[in-house]
């Protein structure tokens, strides 16, 4: 049943009692051409793209737990184009001008709202290195613009504008197609219009491990049995390195805690997404009113999806050392995810060093921007054995010949 | 807040310790290696889910470097020895 | 509504009125009331607006259970966006005001949003609202929302501790305290924690004795005791967090003169042993309507009456599932209300007689069918357990509360933190955890204990195991409780099965049952789904009252069991905490301590423009009056060129690195050769990341075969030493070297310009002269009697020396050198006249002409890797493919065709390829020359040295206009060096 304004009114009539399953729970067939490993947004996306773009007839997805349960249910939302390097910003672009249409191609509200990001500069060397970053971004097509100390004040009048303050307001750039999405939506938007061109969509199927013929990986086991299928897609941020353990490589990554929270909801007070580059923080206002933030890492490996205090302590220090106004209002909930953190910060996508599995993965604290494009650029993995030209730089191969994309390097921090 | 026990000073609370990543062998001579054992060497990680070998040091304490025996997924920790002690 | 003050009894001093507003109306209260109470006893029944339906809402619980009666406060300086009436201590002068209503909870305009619930399911707003989503925000944000942000309020300051403890029992019910008196009799350091104002739990509101005491009376003994023993008394504080390794975050709040909530202090506390003891939330019975002020938790009723001397109706009808409303509807109707009881179950359990002998009428196999009433109940339709109609009623009673229990789900919200699982437990109708974790105990509700006498044996072998788990052994006997009555079981009860009603779960954020059936029909089936799909749980009080309820209906419409369907994970905090609490002192200052260079107070003399670098206070330039920044900084900068300057390098680091292999180290770890390196020399050096990376460059001296003085620059010396600190440990622990950061005792100042000899020498017997001194070495030896060191080094590409003395000494030798340079106009220059004079002659800083892509080549810096022979740390990495690309960016200067025009920092060389605009590099450093009296720019262009050999011309753009500039040389003035040597 297609969602719409007269839809939902003609169910308001009638108790709501015909609306009919979002997406159907399917039971693990022992065949398909394509199967993805991980039921957040990006593989929900990749199963809808290879059915929906490249026609492959029998596609599954398989979910360890609840489908959008990882780092789709967990981040802060933020959605942004505003990259340094031309690769990047080709990449992300594409995901953000793919949500910029997809509550309407998926049929179904992911409620993107285009608020804007805003990074705020607090020395006069910040602004040098923003002004680079702008530049950068106008020349790869993004909508950036640079913003005076005063057009900053003007945008968050909440921000601490003293010129006393530990990290002082000197500036800052915004992108104004940046904002925030319902982060469950794209995960269950995904899921429904997948499951509508038929994907087998499979939660609470765990993969065990890979099953192989002649060097390439032609099936799994999985707590629901064997499945074989002529192509896998690796799409399990969190346990991306753990699966690829089990298929016989390693990753150039580390896994860690990252932590967001919210507050209790208040009355809009934030219009924007704010950013600090002093601190590291970000905060954006839910519609319900919640502030959302997050900041930095626990920087030690894990797997806990938890977050130890002394850092909720540091984030919520982060974020308040901006915002001051905001000391008197209450942490509602804190939460961790898994971050998959390769050595530059950019993603791995492609063919993996072994066939018949290609890869989604890296994306670091950055992934749900991207849930489009991981999904888009796996699906064209899967289907034709090779990379998409927006996904070629970002193959792992980049880290044996060095050319590796730096955005943290690119916004001037030199590691 | 992890509670970790230095090799050294006992045991200390979280915020006075880093984590220095996992032991990797530094091959030598580097120049005579291939692209992809330096790229293995600097990049790739086995990044285990459970029981991991890690390097830490207590930079706010006595700065001393150790090894930990660490659960990856329940921080459980297992032992901390000191450079060279058998594993 | 007939809620009244009792003319005695409660835990309220009567002696002590208070006076605050409600809503702009002034009432009374006492010393001792919540705000709740205080609203209660003056008959204010609509305290706020639920979220989405905008119905009016009431008082529903007494503790940090309530969904509702969440309130705007401003008491002084002081704010509460969305305080919780039920927990907030009432002060003298509170303002109070409901949320969520336009103009006021009384009458809200918004409350015409109920007449189109049915178009407004859970999730409606994800079937409709778009592509247009943008049009709709912001409305619904709008609309959306509780309290507001006052930006100026809540400027106090907020602390925060650290401590240790061998056992923390968190909770100091009947159990806690067991627990506590059991370990601390035994010998443990304890710590008791309570949310409540003071110990007791349910023993302040319930009937029962201990040790032949009244319960409460037993308590104060107990707690009397227990501070006799040293135990940590924490009434007023939460435990709302569960982390690693036993650690624990408590939250107290501190009474103060301010405000209730005033000086909240958080509390991380490491146990050797954890007992929780948090108690239990009395669920909702849910039925049709039963969302209206005057429906409460029997518990809450009970707790008005007996804490707070508050009678909350005269006619109150109370539903039940299980045996303890009982003895709540016997206190109500003793305390002169008259009470109906209505229990689902068919047959009458023991306590009944207790009610029934109260002259409570008892109607079993009963529940409530239906309320009505505009602004709350007025009366309550009673009909048998199973009906399906709301028209079934049997009987319409007067009810102005209707006072419910579903049953009991204890608080396992530590447990299940710390990572414990949950298992259904059917017969006690509640979650329970399966196994206590590691080094805690579990004591009270949480062991699914229901008597009295089951908690606190539950709290004494709590309590004793944690003794013995520290080796002690435990000596005191449990305290006795009579034998309750036999208690019948609870009936799984979760709605009354009517579907043509809306029955509410989650009373703040209007979830009503039809919800989950909703969200089960379109397959949001899992818990996780369900929650975040209907909103369920995830208002201010995170589902204590309803999570239960929406599970078990959950399992109902997706036909499974409870177990399966299971519970969403629980999160901290517990209950809400102040962020400004939690961040503690880590604010302002503390928030990252600024350094300040020995001669501070000096420069602030001079007029110094000081402005934080890499978290140090340094002068940026010495602006004179009149002038600007920038004059000052050309001015200052033409000075060091022709005559003399001065400047503070006191914030370069200074870390000296000794031993028998110090050469063998060094050159081990930088990129440039420093075994040859003769002592008395100085050597400029890089240092890399095993990536190749450029991390730092900085001057090293070699005092002596076995000892060198590293200058890193002075954002990078702690990371330089951990650098050092982590190769040597990790890597070459077999090679004898040490390290030492010196740079906190050294005060070092340049001396700089064709004239710095001049005004040197008359302060010291060092030999200044070109032979004796020549560029890029050093001498130690007395300045003004002191001993200490001076080094021919410069940044400015000008004679200098480098004059360090111990830091103490700093203030006045830099006041003696501007008195000794006097003669020669000495003028003292900063960082920023630096970063000019530097430009010119084209060397780097670090961070700025440098990134994290930046490899010695790219700087033109190639000839140690040719030369150096041995291995280096990143020297592998200067060999990959990308490494020796040829079209890397690198190092060189520009000339605007325009001299008066200064290029912007960060903007980019351009080119077209493919018919686009790409980037060839960018400017990273900018300036007015005044040596060339024209701009220069420093940048990494690609192919840079061969453009500079061709003399090419680049197109540099910035947001979107665009400059031309002639590639260079970086180096501008003096590209011999001769003004260094003489």
């Amino acid at each position: 049943m297609k969602y719409n304004a007269l839809s939902l009114l003609k169910q308001g009539l009638t108790g709501q009692q015909g609306w009919p399953q979002a997406w159907r729970s399917a039971t693990l067939q022992p065949r398909y051409d394509a199967v993805v490993i991980g039921g957040g947004g990006h593989g929900l996306a990749c199963a809808y793209y290879l059915r929906k773009i490249h026609g492959v007839p029998r596609v599954a997805v398989l979910e360890r737990g609840w489908l959008g349960g990882g780092n789709t249910g967990r981040n802060t939302t933020i959605v942004r184009s505003n990259y340094f390097f031309p690769e990047s910003a080709a990449l992300y672009d594409f995901a953000l001008r793919q949500y910029e249409q997809l509550s309407e191609a998926l049929n179904y509200n992911i409620m993107l709202s285009q608020r804007g990001i805003l990074m705020i500069a607090h020395s006069d060397h910040d602004m040098e290195l923003m002004a680079r970053g702008v530049n950068a971004m106008l020349l790869n097509g993004i909508d950036v613009e640079l913003l005076s100390a005063a057009q900053v004040r003007a945008e968050l009048p909440l921000a601490n504008a003293s010129p006393t303050a530990r990290y002082p307001i000197h500036g800052g750039f915004t992108q104004r197609r940046g904002g925030v999405a319902r982060h469950d939506a794209v995960a269950w938007a995904y899921a429904r219009a997948a499951s509508a061109l038929g994907v087998d969509i499979v939660q609470n199927c765990e993969v065990q491990d890979f099953i192989f013929e002649a060097g390439r990986i032609v099936g799994l086991n999985t707590s629901q049995g064997e499945v074989r299928a002529g192509n896998f897609g690796l799409s399990a941020s969190g346990h991306n390195g753990v699966l690829a353990g089990k298929a016989g490589f390693r990753l150039p990554i580390t896994s860690y805690t990252l932590q967001a929270m919210v507050s209790e909801p208040v009355k809009p007070i934030l219009h924007t997404v704010a950013m600090s580059t002093a601190t590291g923080m970000y905060v954006s206002q839910s519609d319900k009113g919640e502030l959302v933030f997050g900041q930095g890492l626990d920087l030690y490996p894990s797997y806990t999806q938890r977050g130890n205090f002394n850092i909720t302590q540091s984030v919520v220090a982060s974020m308040l050392e901006i915002f001051p106004a905001f000391r008197g209002l209450k942490m509602l909930r804190q939460w961790g995810g898994i971050v998959d953190v390769p050595w530059d910060y950019s993603p791995i996508l492609g063919p993996s060093p072994v066939e018949g599995l290609h890869l989604n993965c890296g994306w670091g604290t950055g992934g749900f921007k991207a849930t489009p494009a991981g999904g888009y650029f796996l699906a064209h993995s899967m289907a034709t054995g090779g990379h998409h030209d927006i996904s070629r730089p970002f193959d792992i191969s980049r880290f044996t010949t060095g050319a590796l994309i730096d955005e943290a390097a690119g916004a001037g921090i030199a590691h | 807040m992890q509670l970790i026990p230095c090799p050294w000073c006992g045991p200390r609370n979280e915020p006075e310790f880093s984590y220095g990543g996992e032991p990797a062998v530094r091959p030598i001579p580097a120049e005579s290696v291939s692209d992809a054992t330096w790229s293995d060497y600097l990049h790739f990680r086995a990044n285990p889910k459970g029981r991991a070998r890690e390097l830490w040091c207590h930079s706010a304490g006595c700065g001393q470097w150790f090894i930990m025996e660490r659960d990856t997924a329940t921080h459980a920790i297992f032992a901390t020895l000191k450079p060279g002690a058998a594993a | 509504m007939t809620a009244r003050r009792l003319s005695s009894g409660g835990r309220i001093d009567r002696s002590k009125p208070l006076y605050f507003s409600w809503q702009g109306r002034v009432l009374s209260g006492f010393v001792g009331d919540t705000i709740a109470s205080a609203l209660m006893a003056n008959n204010v029944r609509v305290l706020g607006r639920s979220f989405k339906y905008h119905r009016a809402r009431g008082i529903y619980g007494a503790w940090v259970e309530e969904p509702n009666a969440i309130v705007d406060v401003v008491l002084g300086g002081a704010h509460e966006p969305n305080g919780r009436a039920t927990t907030l201590s009432l002060y003298d002068g509170m303002a109070v005001t409901g949320l969520n209503a336009q103009p006021s909870v009384d009458f809200d305009a918004y409350s015409a949003i109920d007449l189109f619930h049915p178009l407004l399911p859970s999730g409606f707003y994800y079937k409709t609202f778009f592509p247009n989503w943008h049009r709709f925000e912001p409305r619904i944000r709008e609309m959306a929302g509780l309290g507001t942000v006052r930006p100026l309020a809540n400027t106090e300051a907020f602390e925060t501790r650290t401590i240790a403890c061998d056992v923390l029992v968190a909770g100091g019910g009947p159990a806690g305290l067991a627990a506590a008196l059991t370990a601390a009799e035994a010998g443990a350091s304890v710590i008791l924690a309570d949310d409540r104002f003071g110990f007791g739990g349910s023993l302040l509101w319930g009937d029962e004795a201990i040790d032949g005491q009244p319960g409460a009376v037993w308590a104060a003994a107990a707690v009397a005791r227990l501070a006799g023993l040293g135990v940590q008394l924490l009434p007023s504080t939460t435990v709302f967090g569960a982390y690693d390794h036993n650690t624990f975050a408590l939250s107290e709040r501190r009474a103060t003169a301010a405000a209730g909530w005033g000086g909240e202090r958080i509390w991380t506390v490491r146990a050797r042993e954890a007992v929780l003891a948090a108690g239990a939330f009395e669920r909702p019975l849910v039925f049709p309507h039963n969302d209206r002020p005057g429906v409460m938790s029997a518990s809450a009723a009970l707790q008005y009456l007996r804490q707070y001397a508050v009678l909350p109706g005269q006619n109150i009808v109370v539903v039940t599932n299980n045996d303890s409303a009982y003895g709540v509807a016997a206190a109500l109707q003793l305390a002169g209300a008259l009470v109906t009881l209505t229990d689902v179950r068919p047959t009458a359990p023991a306590v009944a007689r207790i009610a029934e002998a109260a002259g409570v009428a008892v109607h079993l196999g009963s529940v409530v069918l239906n309320t009505a009433g505009r602004n709350g109940v007025v009366c309550a339709d009673i009909g048998a357990a199973d009906a399906t109609s709301l028209r079934a009623v049997q009987r319409r009673v007067p009810a102005d509360v209707v006072a419910v229990s579903g049953g009991w789900s204890p608080a396992v919200h530590l447990h299940s933190q710390a990572g414990g699982k949950l298992r259904w437990d059917a017969e006690q109708v509640a979650f329970l955890p399966l196994a206590a974790r590691p080094h805690q105990h579990l004591a009270g509700s949480i062991t699914g204990a229901e008597s009295l006498a089951a908690c606190l044996a539950s709290g004494h072998a709590a309590g004793s195991a944690a003794a013995t788990a520290l080796g002690l052994t435990a000596t005191v006997a449990p305290p006795h409780a009579d034998a309750a009555q036999p208690a019948a079981p609870a009936q799984a009860y979760w709605r009354v099965p009517v579907t043509s009603a809306r029955q509410w779960l989650d009373l703040q954020n209007d979830v009503t049952v039809k919800d989950v059936a909703l969200a089960a029909r379109e397959n949001y089936a899992s818990v996780e789904h369900l929650k975040r799909y209907t909103t369920l749980g995830m208002a201010t009080d995170q589902g204590k009252t309803s999570n239960v309820n929406g599970l078990a209906l959950l399992a109902e419409f997706t036909g499974r069991d409870i177990a399966q369907v299971g519970t969403t994970t629980f999160r901290p905090p517990f209950v809400p905490v102040t962020l400004g609490a939690i961040a503690g002192m880590k604010h302002g200052a503390l928030y990252a301590p600024w350094r300040r260079l020995p001669a501070h107070s000096e420069h602030v003399a001079a007029g110094a423009d000081i402005r934080e670098y890499g978290g140090w206070w340094r002068p940026a330039c010495y602006p004179r009056a009149g002038e600007t920044a920038a004059q000052a900084i050309q001015r200052e900068a033409a000075a060091a060129r022709q005559s003399v300057g001065l400047f503070d390098g006191s914030s370069l680091g200074k870390i000296v690195v000794e031993g028998q292999d110090a050469a063998a180290f060094l050159n081990l770890l930088f990129y440039n050769e420093l075994a040859n390196l003769k002592p008395g020399k100085l050597r400029y050096v890089l240092l890399l990341r095993e990536t190749g990376v450029v991390y730092d460059d900085g001057v090293v001296a070699r005092i002596a075969p076995d000892r060198y003085l590293l200058s890193p620059s002075s954002s990078h010396t702690a990371g330089v030493l951990a650098l050092l600190e982590a190769w040597h440990q990790t890597e070459y622990p077999h090679l004898k070297v040490a390290f030492h950061d010196t740079t906190g005792a050294w005060a070092t100042f340049a001396v700089s310009g064709p004239n710095a000899r001049e005004v040197l020498a008359p302060l010291t017997k060092i030999d200044l002269s070109a032979e004796a001194l020549p560029h890029m070495a050093f001498a130690s030896g007395r300045i003004l009697g002191v001993a200490g060191r001076i080094a021919r080094v410069s940044f400015t590409g000008e004679r200098s020396y480098e004059v360090s003395v111990p830091s103490g000494y700093g203030a006045s030798l830099w006041t003696a050198l501007r008195e000794a340079g006097a003669a020669f106009g000495i003028t003292p220059y900063g960082i920023e006249t630096l970063s000019v004079l530097r430009a010119e002659k084209g060397y780097i800083l670090i961070g700025t002409d440098t990134d994290g892509m930046t490899l010695p080549d790219d700087l033109g810096m190639s000839g140690p890797l040719r030369a150096k022979k041995v291995d280096f740390v990143g020297k592998r990495s200067l060999l990959t493919p990308d490494a020796l690309r040829p079209d890397r960016r690198q190092f060189v200067g520009l000339l605007p065709l325009d001299p008066t025009q200064v290029p912007h920092v960060g903007a980019h060389a351009i080119e077209f390829r493919d018919g686009k605009r790409r980037s060839r590099g960018w400017i990273t450093s900018a300036c007015h020359s005044p040596a060339l009296d024209r701009s220069i720019a420093l940048g990494m262009i690609e192919r840079g040295r061969e453009l500079a050999q061709q003399g090419a011309e680049v197109e540099l753009f910035h947001l979107g206009k665009i400059m031309k500039a002639k590639v260079t040389s970086p180096v501008f003035v003096d590209p011999a060096g001769e003004k260094l040597h003489g």
